[in-house]
């Protein structure tokens, strides 16, 4: 329970170093907001206009960075990141609140899924070492080192097209509007398959390998042997003493994976122009939308520090030697 | 002591690897196991002793294969049977239930992620499903007392034990089933000599108390001499030597047993020079002509380099009890 405590606390500390360092970063960047946005409007603004645009993104006052400092947290307390550039006058908490579902939907599904298959083939590949699983293995390892977004162009240029059962781009059909309804799901989920499919053949042989080779290792260790000697079904051997041992690395690899979702698959949303995050932050880029920019990077920042807090947990339930008692 | 056979190896073979690549680790072991009593084998690392343990429960890692041979069990009241010629079902239902295995590693023999409750209950469980949870656990609790330690650190996890107590769930755990043979290979080689002293001496009262007969596998030939009744010695996969501990103590006929046993000091008895045996064990990969021993052999002789003795009762007064392959004492009668 004190281990517990001390991560929260850290990762809590990791918090704010995170968001401080998201605060700072563009004030250190030349420029403000609101000359970016002239440059967007080619300079066709009146003078009322700027200054109005000065009071409205709080510029206006010559506040010191200490006071700006402290509203920005209490604004983060209100779930308020600021107004989009782009998306004007949205807020960025707005923008960003709909494209997450689509990226925690896509990625998160994938990754899970990915990971369990992964896993899976991994202890068989890893149990019965020579069968046809680990013939699989060269072709998956291969199609995971071909690079993801070459992946999606390739599905897309093969798969996809104007007769074709895949749609090449978006996350749902033009004209619908997202509900919880018979048009819109079928559509979504059509919409995700391949680029759910790149992603996952593009993971999938990271785990297997990972999982094949722990589990070779805990294959020769005493208690294995043991387990045998006992004479435990094999199954009871192989998942309950084998794999439930070859399992913890992984574990940590999946909570690291977990903490990417949000962030990690830009290149697959951008291929598929996917409305997720990252195509999103890709937009914000691409048009100078800071304060978006820093509400997606808040957003990231904060799921990999929770993917984290989740792996600690998950690891105390699995390894009983990481728990300190008293 | 010698009741009647309760597991009888006949002429085992063990290799690693296969054709002319194999390494013959075990040859031609003829070894009888009787009710009731300790059985000790004696040698150097690499004999093949542990090989032979490995072998008779077929629990060979690859690239180690049986060869050839038979490994007779008589269960109690039951027809005896090849261990070999089991199908996986019954192999699985022959491990532990009838044959137990306490192991060398006694730090590593226990699951690290299981509570010590887990791993002697999945036993019973595997062995008697129809047996109740609630009576699973009374026997774990049971067993845990029965080697000296608190049924109250039945959810204790591995980790929290000391190497002692570890190999002492292990020897509860071997019990659990109440089998007719437990093989202990080299149990105790991992702990100091204060707990070796303790675990051994528990081991011997609980035989005498539950009845089970024991193979016991230690490169320490002193602690056989005083906890087995007979003892085998193996040298370069052979047995070599074979009598009851005291005989053989008093007067080893085959020169490796009496260098083994010049190389641990007497407890009692006038000082003598500890000896030790000149050269190393021999390579599996290029065993010498004839006997395998005669290079570091002192008493080696004509016949010694290019003809191997077979194991025989030797012609001495109490030859009929024990065997020795030997040139100095050849065979009278072979057996196998």
């Amino acid at each position: 329970m004190r281990y517990l405590v001390q991560r929260i606390l850290f990762y809590v500390f990791t918090a704010w170093a995170a968001i401080t360092i998201n605060f700072f970063i563009p004030r250190m960047i030349p420029g403000d907001p609101v000359k970016s946005l002239l440059a967007r409007f080619q300079g066709q603004m009146s003078t009322e206009a700027i200054n109005s645009l000065y009071v409205l993104f709080g510029l206006d006052k010559d506040a010191s960075i200490w006071s700006q400092y402290i509203d920005y947290w209490q604004q983060l307390f209100h779930g308020d990141l600021g107004l989009s550039f782009t998306a004007f006058p949205s807020p960025v908490s707005e923008v960003i609140s709909d494209a997450l579902p689509w990226t925690l939907a896509l990625v998160g599904i994938t990754t899970i899924i990915s990971f369990l298959i992964g896993t899976g083939l991994g202890v068989l590949a890893g149990w019965r070492r020579g069968s046809w699983i680990d013939g699989l293995l060269p072709t998956t390892t291969f199609l995971s080192s071909v690079p993801y977004f070459w992946l999606g162009l390739l599905a897309i240029y093969l798969l996809a097209g104007p007769d074709s059962f895949f749609p090449s781009s978006g996350g749902y059909e033009p004209g619908l509007v997202p509900a919880w309804d018979q048009y819109f799901i079928p559509s979504a989920i059509r919409h995700s398959l391949l680029p759910a499919l790149t992603i996952l053949i593009s993971s999938v042989s990271g785990w297997i390998l990972s999982m094949r080779n722990m589990m070779v290792t805990v294959a020769s260790e005493d208690y294995i042997t043991v387990a045998h000697a006992k004479g435990l079904s094999d199954r009871r051997v192989s998942l309950s003493y084998a794999a439930r041992n070859a399992l913890l690395p992984n574990v940590s690899g999946f909570a690291l994976a977990l903490g990417m979702i949000v962030g990690g698959t830009l290149l697959v949303e951008i291929v598929f122009s996917y409305p997720g995050l990252g195509f999103l932050l890709f937009r914000a880029v691409g048009a100078k939308d800071y304060p978006l920019m820093q509400g997606i990077f808040l957003v990231i920042t904060i799921s990999v520090l929770v993917a984290n807090l989740i792996a600690d947990v998950v690891y105390l339930l699995l390894d009983p030697r990481t728990r300190k008692e008293g | 002591m010698s009741g009647a056979p309760v597991l009888e190896i006949k002429n085992l073979n063990v290799d690693y690897g296969l054709g002319d690549q194999a390494v013959h680790a075990v040859r031609d072991v003829n070894l009888t196991l009787h009710r009731g009593e300790v059985l000790g084998l004696a040698g150097e690392s690499g004999s093949g002793k542990s090989t032979l343990a490995y072998g008779l429960t077929r629990l060979l890692a690859p690239p180690g294969v049986i060869s050839g041979g038979e490994v007779i069990y008589h269960p109690d009241g039951r027809d005896p049977y090849d261990v070999l010629s089991l199908d996986d079902e019954g192999l699985r239902k022959f491990r532990w239930a009838e044959t137990a295995i306490v192991f060398q590693g006694a730090m590593n023999s226990l699951n690290p992620v299981h509570k010590i409750s887990t791993q002697l209950t999945d036993v019973l469980a595997a062995h008697d499903p129809k047996m109740s949870a609630h009576s699973r656990n009374a026997r774990a609790r049971e067993m845990l007392k029965l080697v000296g330690i608190s049924p109250d650190r039945m959810d204790a996890y591995p980790h929290q034990l000391s190497g002692g107590m570890r190999q002492r769930v292990m020897i509860g755990m071997a019990l659990i089933l109440q089998p007719q043979v437990v093989i202990m290979d080299e149990p105790t080689t991992a702990l100091d000599v204060v707990m070796q002293r303790q675990i051994l001496g528990q081991l011997i009262e609980l035989r005498e108390r539950l009845g089970f007969s024991v193979i016991f596998i230690t490169h320490d030939l002193s602690l056989l001499v005083e906890f087995s009744n007979r003892i085998a010695i193996m040298y370069g996969g052979r047995i070599v030597e074979e009598a009851q501990a005291s005989a053989l103590y008093k007067d080893s006929l085959h020169p490796y047993s009496a260098g083994l046993l010049g190389s641990f000091p007497a407890l009692r008895g006038p000082r003598r020079e500890l000896a030790g045996i000149p050269g190393s064990p021999p390579d599996l990969k290029g065993m010498p002509t004839g006997c395998s021993f005669h290079p570091r052999c002192p008493k080696a002789f004509d016949p010694c380099a290019d003809n191997i003795p077979v194991l025989g009762h030797p012609d001495t007064p109490d030859g009929p009890a024990r065997t020795v392959a030997c040139w100095l004492h050849p065979a009278q009668q072979p057996v196998g």
